[in-house]
């Protein structure tokens, strides 16, 4: 609890008594220090291992639908003893094929990439690199945890109700989920994913709002604003785009449940739904497109951005060199979080959206190329020329690195609405999506896993395992997704259960049977990291000293197993940026050492 | 985590910040609501509503209350312990008595038949914009309760204004933010 840690006022260098203070080594009930805990260390991993959860759950539902991609109607008879009549013969049902779907789309994006990943690196990183004892209000934070676990389990329960769960795709447009009638996923199971979603916009305000204040109020001192880390500057970024977004969305689906329950007409018009004339007038359904997207596209870089400052991070101190561009590099931060919120339209190209509009969309999705080209440079830069050192974590940086070249250069087609009129909804989209910010943003949370592991835990990850699970997931990825931007190009429309009438696509049949094989193998082996976790949480190899990377940054000066409260004694202060590996002949030169007077400046 | 505050090198109060940003996030809330309005208002079917007078009398109420409150910082702020209770005790009275005339204003539009079936209008945003509203309005009403609560039957003398300073804050906020919204209804719808 926040009143177990004791902490000393006045500033570094004043000097306090220590006789009757014991830093976080008070008696701590199991429940105050595992289950309702505020310590921000504490919040991080719950995000994480809740996070790792959702992962798996997520990953096998893309498994158990890219079955029917790859083998159309052939009989799984395990399937039918697992999922019943979602499964009746062994084949995938229809209705289970789209609730799958819709559940891997809303669990990756939301409980896995936003919680799981900035929810608990924002968590672990933001106290330990600004220098604070936790978060501006670590019960906010602990709440934030508490309301994800809810929405977390509103959303699983929705999965085990006799009509399912939501079955119109993550981006729930109405009319479909606006009327029960429609479909099976759009009864009960899609008023269960609105109030779990709702939840989770709860869950991630209240963090969001913690880490904004923590990094601009609670900073130590010497830490300006431009000594921060990479890390922190996204997080920040990150929190301010959830808090400013996820408001819209919540409002979007407040009118929704609205619609669906009360009979209001906010986004249904003219409908006749089997064979019923139904009594609404004057709604929009593209209304709902815009509220939708006005979040969903700032929640892509909610997504990204994390990922970005940790792999800036990782690949500076892993190619011992300072990161190139530091400045740069914060603007292309910010200017990616400006243009986040003015090009959620280019989602929409296709519903009849006035073209000089589409026209201004168009040029300001094409300016996001500039700032994502500036930190690619800057990356590469790092790495030019560098004592590389290549651990699972530099390993997982670079192919973030790659997989954001490759999936952003699709994106200059897609953002394109010409050629977004024969592109969209089509499997070239769904390439474009998983490379650049599934499997890319995948990549930055593994990397920071690896990386601040031994943080975390007090033990290193098994690194063996460590680069087998890259290898693995590296070329997998690309052999899963590569293949998927020529069917695209072909025409073949995504989310379809089943495209045997079109003989077009019967060329591409060998190559889905592909595709399934190897997300399957690349499934196996991500349970193989989860067992690593896990293992090595209790047995894997002890951390022996407090920088065991020789990294610069303030969590790096705690001790191996920090308390709550972070440091004994004072809190360090700060003497210069994050940044200087290599200089005056010396591997690297922590924070917290003060500028020497014979020192080159940076 | 009092002590955690102090000996941060801050300007504001972390407490005080939290709050600002929430407020932003609350607005972007009712600025998606408000532009979903303008945006289905030149669409079919659309029907204006008349304003309830009762709406006037509610605003009165917000607003004195608002007032009070602020009596209450500075008596708080002057350890004027006693006029401090009294004018707390009186925000949250007029407090509840801005949500029990919303409720009325609500009941005098369903009975013009105003519902949610059928066709939409500013009838429909208007029950959904102001009950959202009003639901920020409970929220600030329980946490006036807590104070109202401590300030009567707390046993520990609380010295630090910024509990004071940061309910002020957030009632000061729901006040305008319902003045903004009365003002749209009534220009645009």
């Amino acid at each position: 609890m926040s009143e177990s840690i004791h902490i000393h006022p006045g500033s570094v260098g004043h000097e306090v008594a220590h006789d009757d203070h014991h830093h976080g080594h008070h008696e701590q009930s199991f429940i105050t220090k595992y289950i309702f805990s505020q310590d921000h260390k504490t919040i991080g991993k719950q995000f994480l291992i809740t996070g790792i959860i959702w992962a798996i759950i997520g990953g096998l539902f893309s498994v158990l639908f890219r079955l029917q991609l790859g083998f159309p109607g052939q009989s799984f008879p395990i399937l039918e003893t697992f999922f019943g009549h979602w499964a009746k013969g062994g084949t995938i049902q229809p209705e289970f094929y789209y609730a799958l779907v819709t559940m891997h789309g809303t669990v990756l994006v939301f409980f896995v990439l936003t919680a799981g990943l900035s929810g608990t690196f924002a968590n672990l990183l933001i106290p330990l690199q600004v220098g604070a004892r936790d978060m501006a209000s670590p019960f906010m934070n602990m709440l934030s945890y508490w309301f994800f676990f809810l929405a977390s389990i509103v959303m699983i329960s929705s999965m085990f109700i006799q009509t399912g769960p939501a079955a119109g795709g993550w981006t729930v447009y109405p009319p479909l989920s606006a009327l029960g009638q429609a479909s099976d996923g759009s009864k009960l199971g899609m008023d269960l994913w609105i109030v779990a979603m709702a939840l989770f916009v709860v869950s991630s305000l209240l963090g969001g709002l913690n880490y904004i204040a923590t990094i601009l109020n609670m900073r130590t001192k010497g830490m300006s604003m431009t000594r921060l880390p990479l890390t922190i500057w996204a997080l920040f970024f990150t929190a301010i785009l959830g808090v400013l977004s996820f408001p819209v969305l919540l409002s979007g689906l407040i009118l929704l449940l609205f619609d669906r329950n009360l009979g209001t007409s906010f986004y249904l018009s003219d409908i006749v739904v089997a064979g019923e004339v139904l009594p609404n007038e004057g709604g929009s359904a593209i209304l709902f497109q815009h509220l939708f997207w006005f979040l969903g596209h700032p929640e892509v870089y909610i997504i990204l951005l994390p990922a970005m400052g940790m792999v800036s991070e990782i690949l500076s101190v892993n190619s011992r060199k300072p990161i190139f561009g530091y400045m740069a590099m914060l603007g292309s931060l910010f200017a990616i979080a400006i243009l986040a919120f003015l090009v959620w339209a280019h989602h929409m190209f296709v519903t009849g959206l006035n073209p000089f509009l589409g026209s201004v969309f168009v040029l300001l999705t094409l300016l996001i190329a500039v700032p994502s080209a500036i930190k690619v440079f800057n990356w590469l830069t790092t790495l030019w020329r560098g004592n590389i050192r290549l651990f699972p974590s530099t390993l997982f940086a670079i192919g973030f690195v790659s997989l954001f070249i490759s999936g952003g250069l699709t994106g200059i087609f897609l953002g394109n609405s010409t050629i977004d009129i024969h592109l969209h909804d089509t499997m070239f989209v769904v390439a474009h999506f998983h490379i650049v910010m599934g499997v890319a943003s995948m990549f930055g949370m593994f990397a920071g896993i690896y990386h601040w592991f031994p943080k975390m835990f007090g033990r290193y990850l098994n690194s063996t395992l460590g680069y087998v699970h890259f290898w693995v997931t590296m070329i997998g990825a690309y052999l899963i997704f590569w293949p998927m931007h020529y069917e695209g190009l072909a025409g073949m429309p995504r989310r379809y259960l089943d495209k045997a009438i079109w003989k077009s696509f019967n060329q591409f049949g060998d190559l889905d049977k592909m595709i399934t094989v190897v997300s399957i193998i690349v499934f196996a082996v991500q349970l193989m990291f989860v067992f690593n976790f896990f293992y090595s949480i209790f047995k894997g190899r002890k951390v022996t000293s407090t920088n065991p990377w020789g990294a610069n940054t303030l969590e790096w000066t705690t001790p191996i197993n920090p308390g709550h409260g972070n440091w004994e004694g004072e809190i360090p202060e700060v003497h210069r940026w994050a940044y200087d590996y290599g200089k005056d002949g010396r591997e690297f030169i922590p924070q917290t050492e003060p500028v020497g007077a014979n020192e080159s400046k940076h | 985590m009092e002590t955690v505050m102090n000996q941060q090198r801050n300007k504001i109060h972390p407490h005080k910040f939290t709050l600002w940003v929430a407020i932003a996030s609350i607005l972007m809330m009712f600025a998606g609501l408000t532009s979903a309005f303008i945006v289905k208002s030149n669409l079919t079917g659309w029907r204006n509503i008349k304003m309830p007078t009762v709406f006037w009398y509610s605003t009165a109420a917000i607003i004195l209350s608002s007032v009070a409150l602020q009596v209450a910082v500075r008596s708080f702020k002057q350890r004027e312990m006693k006029q401090y209770r009294s004018m707390i005790a009186l925000t949250l009275v007029l407090g509840i008595a801005f949500l029990v005339l919303q409720y009325f204003g609500f009941k005098s539009l369903w009975d013009q038949n105003i519902k949610f079936n059928g066709s939409a209008g500013a009838g429909q945003f208007l029950y959904v914009i102001f009950g959202l509203h009003a639901l920020h309005v409970i929220g600030g009403v329980v946490a006036l309760l807590v104070m109202f609560l401590k300030a009567f039957f707390g046993k520990i003398k609380l010295y630090s204004s910024v509990p004071v300073e940061v309910m002020a804050t957030y009632w000061h906020f729901v006040d305008i933010l319902w003045i903004y919204l009365l003002v749209f209804f009534i220009v645009i719808g």
